[in-house]
């Protein structure tokens, strides 16, 4: 049956019921793919934003209500800007418990003429930072020095090119590993250049002072728990011991992006499976009428030497091509449609969102093409295998 | 040879009188090579339901169908579809083409279904023979109910089937292709040895058979039995 190229040639010189049945099973294919791609970047989204912080508990000023400006910050890269005094890193290092502790500082850049928009410039101390230098480690084994910046990927401006910030040039020493969150559109400098990007930015009218008086300042403390000590607990004596200071669990941070990340799951999973059933109904609908109008071809081909065996392999071969070819449709218009818009998704989604690596979507490429195969077979199964059981002399009689 | 053994089909129905009937029954008859056989009998009578059953497409409620001596239903379906392939040339009642494919691809389709190319010059040959030659690349929607009878006819003709079963084969032809087409199947049994059964209304049948059996409620009556 293979041989005599019958398949083929049914499916290429009946392109309406080919084309039909492509389509068919290209929207099949293009739900689970397309749906697979966002919750597996939403996914990725969220760990690489919960890796990228990799401390235990955050201190915040509590005058910033800050719990919803950090997250909106870490999650969608809103510039904002709260301040403690830096006196509160020295009594965050006093609490029993606390093994590491790294503060960062916070400035909204003008419209800078690196960017359409406003970036979030955060401050790090080299010496004490423990989350945003491995980070800058994987790109550059510079430190950052005076006037020197490291961007994130989302930021327009390479290593090597200079960035004017607040009337200050700085010098770009590298360009971030992409985390598909808020900290793709920051700005990253040592604690030397972010006083005097602050005073730059008071020149300019832009306040930071806080009312306590004209010191130091800082906008959180980044914190990790020495081993053997109960994370809340911690927490609890910071709360009590740093005036003026919240503490919050890190983990604490995501659970809103976590939950919005399970809706999203749950809402695609639900959806992805609802047309999976849908198509199913659909193919067995199609390919029992589509048998039924060929019983005579069937018939006639038993009557010229087909076997049940090679006519079920026959109308499997003519599903599984088309599943096959449906399945390549179907991912390849979906990639056409996630990939060239995940910052609108991002956007509207307001959730970390990280595209996996080619391995990854070549997986689900192939997945979803053999899923999308495998139920085309098993829908057409069903009429292979009713149609093996009848009687070819009484189809040619019945005269159908 | 191919061989009825008392051969019986059985239909149920599900209204009217009795619950089953006989389309064919007890039947027993015996088609030789390089003879012609008619069977002729009024609409209904079991002459279709008899040809299905002596092509191996439809299994028999009580009987044997033999070939030489391989009992056709006793073979599993594989066997029986090779075979079927190799060694039975059935033309049927109504349209028997595969849409998809051209003439000249449907005359040489058996035999590419029996694992071989396919005799593209031979097919073109009967093609000839039959006045259709210049149809073989036109696809079956193409043809008229005649053309595609006489595709039919030389699809089996085309084969190197031994058996030639033809149910009406000269149903949609004018007396000219009538004529025409028993002449070639009249020269498949003489000249090529085969063994050929016609089902026909048609007087002009008789001309060439050998023998003449004539079916009534599904049993069979002998009219003129070859010497």
């Amino acid at each position: 049956m293979i041989k005599s190229g019958l398949p083929i040639r049914n499916l290429l010189r009946r392109p309406g019921r080919t084309v039909a049945l492509v389509l068919l099973t290209a929207f099949l294919a293009l739900s689970v793919f397309g749906g697979s791609i966002v919750v597996s970047s939403l996914r990725s989204g969220l760990d690489s934003l919960q890796a990228r912080l990799g401390a235990d508990i955050i201190v915040l000023p509590s005058s910033a209500r800050s719990k919803v400006n950090f997250q909106e910050l870490l999650l969608q890269g809103t510039a904002g800007a709260f301040y403690m005094s830096a006196d509160a890193l020295d009594r965050v290092r006093e609490v029993e418990g606390v093994e590491l502790a790294a503060p960062q500082t916070f400035l909204a850049s003008l419209k800078a003429d690196c960017c359409a928009v406003k970036v979030q410039v955060i401050g790090i101390d080299p010496e004490a930072d423990f989350t945003v230098q491995p980070w800058i480690a994987q790109s550059t084994s510079r430190e950052l020095g005076d006037m020197d910046v490291a961007v994130g990927c989302k930021v327009n401006a390479n290593a090597g090119e200079s960035l004017k910030l607040y009337g200050q040039h700085c010098h770009v020493v590298a360009k971030l590993a992409e985390t598909g969150t808020g900290l793709d559109t920051a700005v990253y400098c040592n604690m030397d250049t972010m006083r005097t990007l602050l005073i730059a930015a008071e020149a300019k009218g832009v306040t930071h002072k806080i009312s306590s008086g004209d010191g130091d300042v800082i906008s959180a403390v980044y914190v990790k728990a020495a081993d053997g000590y109960d994370i809340d607990g911690v927490m609890a004596k910071i709360n009590a011991h740093v005036r003026k200071a919240s503490a919050v669990r890190a983990r604490s941070l995501f659970t809103g992006a976590a939950d919005s990340l399970a809706g999203i799951s749950r809402t695609v999973s639900i959806l992805a499976g609802a047309v999976w059933a849908l198509a199913l109904v659909i193919l067995l609908i199609a390919f029992m009428m589509m048998t039924r109008e060929r019983r005579r071809e069937f018939a006639v081909l038993r009557l010229l030497g087909a076997s049940r065996k090679g006519l079920s392999s026959l109308i499997l071969i003519e599903t599984a091509l088309c599943g096959l070819a449906g399945g390549v449709l179907g991912v390849g218009l979906a990639a056409m449609l996630v990939f060239p818009f995940t910052t609108l998704i991002e956007t509207k989604l307001g959730l970390p969102y990280l595209t996996p690596g080619m391995g990854t979507i070549l997986l689900l490429a192939i997945a979803t093409v053999l899923a999308t195969v495998l139920i085309g077979a098993l829908a057409s199964a069903f009429s292979a295998h009713r149609l093996s059981r009848t009687d070819p002399g009484t189809t040619l009689r019945e005269g159908a | 040879m191919l061989r009825a053994e008392n051969l019986s089909k059985r239909y149920f129905r599900k209204t009217g009188g009795a619950n089953h009937f006989f389309a064919v029954k007890d039947v027993s008859l015996e088609l030789r090579p390089g003879e012609v056989t008619l069977l002729s009998g009024r609409s209904g009578s079991g002459k279709t339901t008899l040809l299905n059953m002596l092509s191996g497409l439809l299994t028999p409620t009580d009987g044997k169908v033999w070939l030489d001596d391989i009992d056709l239903y006793r073979m599993d379906d594989a066997s029986l579809s090779k075979l079927r392939g190799e060694c039975i040339g059935v033309i049927p009642q109504g349209r028997s083409a595969i849409e998809t494919l051209t003439v000249l691809e449907n005359i040489l389709l058996p035999q590419q279904l029996c694992g071989e190319k396919g005799d593209a010059k031979a097919a073109e040959g009967w093609l000839d023979a039959l006045g259709i030659a210049h149809l073989m690349n036109a696809r079956p929607a193409e043809l008229s109910g005649g053309e595609l009878r006489r595709m039919a006819i030389a699809r089996a003709l085309a084969s190197s089937a031994p058996v030639i079963l033809a149910d009406e084969p000269t149903g949609d032809l004018d007396d000219e292709n009538t004529a025409l087409v028993l002449d070639l199947l009249h020269d498949a049994a003489k000249k090529a040895g085969r063994v050929v059964l016609l089902v026909s209304h048609d007087g002009e049948a008789a001309r060439i058979a050998d023998s003449l059996y004539r079916m009534d409620g599904g049993a069979i009556k002998v009219e003129r039995e070859a010497l």
